[in-house]
């Protein structure tokens, strides 16, 4: 049996083209998705090895910086404690914190999560172990700094160079001392890194004679662990000390996290486009077998078993698998490496590091290859095994009977009906399990649709077709009625591409959604022309809200500042703002009583909070602040929730004695004459041009928050692609079937003088009505989903309102149809080329 | 019904192949299917093709029906000469002037009787002339199941159909490729009644492919094709006449 399965794939070569295309790039997703995890996370442990290789033992303060009586850190005592241990060749503490540069265009350099700032601490033979010097030296002294050499690269500094340089206070200009090396990891990963004079560093992030950090190094042939020992007893509580070589194994379990995370969900993605993969191998099996019902009864007639037949069929595919997934993991792997090389291209650095294969990629790759064709198989080959050896003497080449699709309907019925009430039952739910149930009731409702769609294409095309008879004619006519002559190869076709777009269209509803909540919340909410805030972490200083407010222009300024107070017994979050600008730049609707309570050191609440503890306007509330000190606030207003307060308002003068660090996320500011140019140029250069300062107005705020949902959606978009591709290939392979099996009436309709042209509009037609068929039918299913799951989102966003992106869809719609046109385009032209007399002839 | 003296003659030829050459391959493996044949299928008549098989008969019919180029000489179909035709221009012609009636009906199963009739005119764009098509279904005797599918019709029935969609669109000629080949003897001869009666009644041009004699008696005229060329040629033929005829050709073998 096995030769005649060898046969028998060597004798369709052609027909199982697309069957081993769908495979190999399902196989290749998979694999080159291992590949690549292997190789980057081979790359970062050996990075990581590397940055803790000669570091005996790390020592981090976790000290609370509000905590006034305690100490912010590990003090110098501790340092040259530390240092005079046995075994210690020396003792590095470390401060670090937010650091712009600015390129001498004023832009900041690196993205702002990334710039970093640090201390230069050398040792006594006046060098930092941790860096390495290529030009000039450390910095010394308040004026000078020094610079990794990417970032002194990009802003084309040379050593002696004036840069400008901005921490969380005013911008200052430096004189570059140095440009060095580092093995440290955000530094090679793409960040900056500013290092200052190690009293400097300590001023501007900590407070002098303290680090937040040791790094001891070990003199050599001294225990790490000795050492670790000795160290320990030398902290106090809030520090904690390990050896190098356990940070550098922790280090590169987080490394592991993070990849098997990135892992998982490139699987996912990988597992959809297999998974769509399904039913195009189904199809061209079904066919193989259809096509061979003779030759199969023939050999039941001469004695072959059942089992013999389907194991026959089975055997082709798995061989069909083997070849597909070997071409496929090849192909992984030119994709692993690709993808590396892209990254680079992105300006994404990677650690270097060669390119692993392991066995797991391997066999993974050729176990899903196979085992997916073969599974795709299992049901032709069960229908193989049924035909009766009698169907050997019909002379009429017998074709499989088209059984009743009752008991299909009433399964698929049932299984939607469930997804469907499931997937409802989940949005009334709302919250984490109600996602869970919908979660459920979509693979349901998905598998319900699979099993329903050949029942559904009849009715759906039915409808189209008169629209298709006016405008293309008989062309048109023809296509409609031949895309439902095989329901179950239309709907199986049709399913391919509705999978992948029942998941886009649900993130894109979603995305839509939530974007036009933000949208909302923002546009109803603010009432300020700008927000400032800093472009990385850590927020601004008092003296940047202090500057804008002198800016020229300015109507009224009120920071954010984020603080906590402990009301009535219970802590809050707090808001620190302006009294008597706030209202200015916030849309601020009071239930009960005035905010001009503020400016008399009143407190203002949300009303949900006032309700939730039975406050009222006139209450006075014992008050816990941030220092510990107890006090008695007096509530003066109750307002309605405002997406940019907390639940607690007071004015920033309230807080101040207690906070000597206000930390104060962004600021708002109302101008005259609203955002224009001059006016945010205005802003710009009351800040003294700080690069590390963002200057947003509505549409840039709108952007910051809605920006991310975008990202994620083209990163979904860029993913589901693969799906979408293997489903284009099932229509490819559809078609080319249709036209094979049809040959005889294609040639027939030529001979009576249907001319090319238009027989090639008529196979691509009969595409583009399948491909729009799967895509309405994803289109709907993905709109339900979509507004499902939005449902059980939709109490944490305020002004949730369910938005459907028709444009988008409708973008979707079209592109459903392009992607018949384009599917259609080989066989379509097959068809037009047929020998006419050869196709009459034909049986 | 039997042949008589009314069948109607006309001078001028619907069709007509002049020198006509059809040549396979090249060299050691060339095959001549047609060799220099000339021969009329005048307008008005019924004319049936004979010959073993291998004689170029259906090649014959392939290459003045349009379906299939020749090596040299010319064909016409009314004044239009097949020969300098590209294939659009071809696949007009066979829409407009010629009909068809294939040995396995060849009717889509997607289409009802009716719309497989009417199929060359949705082709062409073009209404059917209703009275024509009342006319022809009567006499195919096809009213009761327009509306009836490929798959529901006896094999008879779909080649009435066959024979009612080469006819609505009024053609100047209409090929028959042994279109009773897979049917019955009853459900045969009343295709090839049909067919006569189309000559007759309606004045149709009709050119039939056939190996059956019985069939061939159905018409005003045979010729008899052989190794690619002309070899006889009967009027008013019997099924007698035209088995003793073919008789000839296994008796005495090759004839020229």
């Amino acid at each position: 049996m096995f030769r005649t399965a060898l046969r028998n794939v060597l004798a369709h070569k052609a027909r199982l083209l697309m069957t081993v295309l769908a495979v190999m790039l399902g196989v290749a997703f998979v694999s080159g998705t291992l590949v690549f995890t292997d190789t980057l996370s081979n790359a970062f442990r050996k990075q990581s090895a590397k940055s803790y290789d000669d570091v005996a033992v790390a020592v981090t303060s976790y000290a609370d910086p509000d905590d006034s009586k305690a100490e912010p850190g590990l003090s110098q005592k501790t340092a040259d404690k530390v240092g005079r241990l046995d075994g210690v060749a020396s003792v590095s503490g470390r401060v670090s914190g937010f650091a712009g540069v600015a390129d001498p265009d004023g832009k900041l350099i690196g993205s702002g999560w990334s710039n970093k700032g640090g201390n230069f601490a050398p040792a006594a033979n006046g060098k930092d172990p941790s860096y390495a010097f290529g030009e000039g030296r450390g910095p010394v002294g308040a004026d000078q700094i020094a610079l990794d050499q990417e970032t002194a690269t990009k802003g084309k500094y040379r050593v002696g160079d004036r840069v400008r340089v901005a921490t969380n206070g005013p911008v200052r200009e430096y004189t570059l001392a140095g440009i060095f090396t580092t093995d440290d990891g955000a530094v090679n990963a793409g960040g900056s890194l500013v290092l200052f004079d190690n009293a400097v560093a300590q001023k501007l992030y900590l407070k002098p004679g303290y680090y937040s950090d040791l790094i001891v190094r070990a003199a050599p042939g001294t225990d790490d662990d000795k050492i670790l020992a000795a160290v320990e007893p030398l902290l106090g509580e809030h520090g904690e000390a390990k050896t190098g070589a356990e940070l550098a194994k922790q280090q590169a379990e987080d490394i592991e996290k993070g990849m098997s995370a990135t892992n998982q969900i490139l699987l996912g993605f990988a597992g959809i486009a297999l998974f769509v993969g399904i039913f195009l191998i189904a199809n061209t099996f079904t066919m193989l077998v259809a096509q061979r019902t003779k030759e199969i009864a023939l050999m039941r007639a001469v004695g072959a078993s059942r089992k013999q037949i389907t194991r026959s069929v089975l055997t082709e595919a798995a061989l069909v698998g083997l070849v597909a997934s070997l071409v496929g993991f090849g192909l992984g792997v030119g994709l692993a490496v690709a993808l590396r090389s892209g990254m680079a291209a992105f300006d994404l650095k990677m650690p270097d590091g060669p390119l692993v294969l392991t066995a797991t990629p391997l066999v993974s790759a050729l176990a899903v290859g196979v085992l997916i064709t073969t599974f795709a198989a299992w049901l032709p080959g069960r229908r193989a095994a049924k035909i009766p050896p009698v169907a050997a003497m019909n002379s009429v080449h017998a074709v499989a009977t088209q059984k009743s699709l009752v008991v299909r309907n009433s399964i698929g019925g049932v299984l939607f009906g469930l997804g469907a009430v499931a997937i409802v039952g989940g949005a009334a739910m709302g919250k984490e399990s109600g996602r869970t149930l919908i979660a459920a009731g979509a693979f349901f409702a998905l598998v319900g649709i699979i099993v329903l769609i050949p029942l559904l294409s009849r009715p759906v095309i039915a409808l189209v077709r008169p629209l298709l008879v006016r405008v293309f004619g008989v062309a048109g006519k023809l296509a409609g009625q031949n895309a439902v002559r095989n329901p179950r190869r239309t709907g199986a076709t049709a399913s391919a591409l509705a999978i992948g777009l029942t998941l886009v269209t649900g993130l894109s509803v979603l995305g839509a959604t939530v974007g036009a909540a933000i949208d909302k919340s923002t546009t109803d909410n603010i009432r300020a022309d700008y927000l400032v805030k800093t472009a990385g972490f850590g927020g601004l200083d008092q003296s940047a809200v202090d500057a804008l407010a002198k800016a020229p222009g300015v109507t009224a300024v009120s920071p954010d500042q984020s603080a906590g107070l402990t009301l009535g017994g219970t802590w809050e979050m707090v808001s620190g703002v302006t009294s008597g600008a706030v209202d200015k730049v916030l849309r601020v609707e009071v239930v009960n009583g005035s905010l001009d309570a503020l400016g008399r050191g009143q407190l203002a609440v949300s009303e949900k909070l006032a309700e939730d503890r039975g406050w009222k306007v006139g209450d006075a509330l014992p008050t816990v602040f941030g220092d510990d000190k107890k006090g008695t606030l007096t509530l003066g207003a109750i307002y309605q929730e405002n997406e940019f307060l907390s639940p607690v308002v007071v004015d920033q003068k309230v807080l101040a004695p207690h906070n000597d660090k206000p930390s104060i996320q962004q600021a708002f500011v109302k101008m005259d004459g609203g955002a224009t140019a001059a006016n945010e140029k205005a802003l710009v250069d009351a800040l003294g041009n700080n690069p590390a300062m963002t200057v947003m107005d509505g549409r840039a705020i709108r952007d910051e928050f809605g920006g991310a949902i975008n990202i994620m959606l083209n990163m979904m978009y860029g993913l589901l692609a693969m799906a979408l591709l293997i489903a284009v290939l099932g229509v490819v392979n559809t078609l080319a079937m249709s036209v094979f099996e049809r040959q005889q009436e294609i040639g027939m309709l030529r001979a009576i003088g249907l001319d090319r042209r238009r027989v090639k509009r008529m196979v691509r037609l009969e595409a583009v009505v399948i491909s729009v068929f799967g895509a309405v039918v994803g289109v709907a299913l993905g709109a339900f989903l979509g507004w499902a799951i939005g449902e059980t989102i939709a109490d944490s966003i305020p002004g949730y309102a369910l938005v459907l992106p028709w444009g988008r869809i409708g973008v979707f719609l079209v592109l459903a149809g392009l992607v018949g046109v384009l599917a259609s385009l080989w066989p379509a032209r097959s068809a037009a080329k047929l020998n006419m007399l050869n196709a009459i002839k034909a049986q | 019904m039997t042949s008589t003296s009314t069948a109607y003659r006309a001078t001028t030829a619907a069709a007509r192949a002049t020198d006509l050459s059809k040549v396979y391959g090249e060299g050691e493996t060339q095959v001549v299917a047609l060799d220099h044949v000339t021969v009329d299928f005048r307008q008005g008549e019924f004319t049936a093709i004979m010959g073993p098989s291998g004689s170029g008969k259906s090649t014959l019919m392939h290459c003045v029906a349009g379906l299939d180029t020749f090596t040299s000489g010319s064909v016409r179909i009314g004044d239009t000469e097949l020969g300098p035709l590209k294939d659009k221009q071809l696949t007009q012609l066979r829409r407009d002037k010629i009909g068809f009636i294939f040995q396995a009906f060849n009717l889509l199963p997607t289409l009802t009787a009716q719309e497989n009739i009417t199929l060359p005119l949705d082709i062409a764009g073009r209404k059917p002339d209703k009275e024509w098509m009342r006319k022809v279904i009567e006499m195919v005797g096809l009213s009761g199941r327009l509306g009836h599918r490929p798959s529901q019709l006896s094999g008879g029935q779909q080649q009435r159909v066959a024979v009612a969609r080469a006819l609505t669109s009024r053609p100047e000629i209409i090929f028959g490729d042994e279109p009773t080949g897979n049917l019955d003897s009853r459900s045969g001869a009343e295709v090839l009644g049909f067919m006569r009666n189309s000559v007759r009644e309606l004045g149709q041009t009709v050119v039939m492919v056939t190996h059956d004699p019985v069939a061939a008696s159905y018409a005003d005229r045979v010729i008899f094709l052989a190794d690619g060329r002309i070899v006889d040629e009967m009027l008013r033929p019997t099924a007698d006449g035209v088995l003793d005829r073919m008789k000839e050709f296994d008796t005495k073998g090759r004839t020229s």
